[in-house]
């Protein structure tokens, strides 16, 4: 199954826990550092530095590209670390998000109050998931560093359906 | 007395840490590529495994880092009495490390809670120690920020049962072993004081793996934990599977009459390290 961001309910509502899925279109970076920050402008009300209606939020923070290169190593951090700030995120329109590692209960309740998704990617092999990055650019916050947002375009991103908008779980 | 400029010091930093990131150690590989070989496990575990796999020899062959987590720079150094190091001996491993992260991530941050970055992956987490002889070892381990956090550290009472300390470790790995990226290199501190356990539980990473601890009775709590954990079936990515662990290793010291520290310091299966002695 393949799956091109942005994500609409029809596509949300048919994947189901366990499925493995390609990704091939756009996703956008956020860590920790990124997340807090979005979360406080939407608390104030501001404009975020991208559309989230039906995106795919990456929990990833990529080494540098080196000379002649697309883009470096990039694989997933612990999601676990962002659930506190995914409601907000939801809220606006984020209809996915890739992370590793298990997501709290709460998370699970908002996937299916929300109707999003969260996938997993394996942990430690970020040489084989930059092969599958055909473009990185960065979009905001650039004085986090190797936390800043980057927008990066994937070809074939292997992931695995692991929180469902039925509430779903692959971690029992 | 035999003279080494720091000069050399830093040169070997920079180039152990540049191949530490991109280049698995062979025992490292080899326990993977057993796993995946096994019989009776699953489907799903073993495409996880697959994926390890290519990994490995995608980042060797096209000189890629293994994982984008290229970690703190965590030092070991063994410098023989008999050694005279000319210039300055820290900032020769910081430069080191500045110079191995310019192509790698810069994952360090000034200050806990102000979190700006140090934009050249310093400093370093550094381990000296002195030895006999006129040489200096030393060893490299980039460590990633998800395993260290699953880490752990209590202090037991002393009168605390061998199948207690056991059963404790087990039920940790069982409950975090999935935040640290298994299949697992489990590092076990037992003893020492509240600050040594720590170190202790990570020089365990740096044994070679499965050569088991000389002290035949601690060898023997290794092998019952590796199979006890593995029959937690945690599993690759926490994912449910037979192969949690590939290694673990214990270390012990020797402690105060109202003490038993106890350190778990978790490997993720990305475990880069390389030596040289100069």
């Amino acid at each position: 199954m393949t799956l091109a961001p942005p994500l609409d309910s029809n596509i949300i509502s048919s994947l189901k826990t366990g499925d493995r899925v390609l990704i091939s279109g756009t996703l956008y970076t956020a860590r920790d550092q990124a997340h807090k920050k979005l979360v406080e402008l939407i608390a104030k009300g501001k404009k975020l530095p991208f559309d989230l209606n039906g995106q795919i939020i990456f929990y990833a923070g990529p080494t540098p590209r080196k000379k002649g290169s697309l883009v470096g190593s990039i694989g997933p951090t612990t999601a676990g670390r962002m659930d506190a700030f995914v409601e907000p995120l939801l809220q606006n329109g984020l209809k996915g998000m890739i992370g590793k590692g298990p997501r709290s209960q709460k998370v699970k309740e908002l996937l299916k109050k929300y109707q999003a998704v969260y996938f997993l990617a394996t942990g430690g092999v970020a040489a084989l998931l930059g092969k599958c990055v055909k473009k990185s650019e960065m979009i905001a916050f650039p004085e986090l560093g190797p936390e800043a947002i980057l927008r990066i375009e994937v070809e074939n991103f292997p992931v695995i359906v692991a929180s469902d908008s039925n509430g779903e779980d692959i971690f029992k | 007395m035999r003279e080494i400029n720091s000069s050399k010091i830093k040169e070997t930093i920079a180039k152990l840490l540049t191949k530490a990131a991109c280049d698995l150690p062979k025992e490292v590989e080899s326990a993977i590529k057993i796993s995946y070989k096994k019989k009776g496990i699953s489907n799903l575990e073993k495409s996880i495994l697959k994926e390890l796999i290519d990994n490995i020899n995608i980042a060797r062959e096209e000189k890629m880092p293994l994982c984008q987590d290229t970690g703190t720079a965590t030092i070991f150094l063994e410098i023989g009495q008999d050694v005279h190091i000319i210039g300055n001996l820290y900032k020769a491993i910081n430069d080191g490390v500045t110079e191995a992260y310019k192509n790698l991530r810069k994952s360090i941050v000034k200050n806990p809670l102000s979190r700006e970055n140090t934009k050249d992956n310093t400093p370093a987490n550094l381990h000296i120690d002195i030895v006999p002889g006129d040489k200096i070892k030393i060893i490299v381990l980039p460590k990633g920020g998800g395993a260290e956090n699953a880490s752990f550290l209590k202090m037991l009472l002393p009168t605390a049962s061998k199948e207690e300390i056991l059963n404790l470790i087990i039920n940790y790995i069982k409950e975090n072993g999935v935040k640290a990226c298994p299949p697992l290199i489990v590092g076990i501190g037992l003893g020492g004081t509240f600050d040594s356990v720590a170190t202790l539980a990570k020089k365990a990473l740096l044994r070679p793996m499965n050569i088991f601890n000389k002290d035949k009775k601690i060898a023997n709590l290794e092998k019952i934990l590796l199979k006890k954990i593995n029959e937690t079936e945690v599993g690759p990515m926490g994912l449910s599977g037979k192969i949690t662990a590939l290694a673990v290793h214990i270390e012990v010291a020797p402690c105060h009459i109202a003490s038993l520290p106890l350190a778990i310091n978790l490997q993720c299966h990305s475990h880069r390290h390389k030596e040289a002695t100069i």
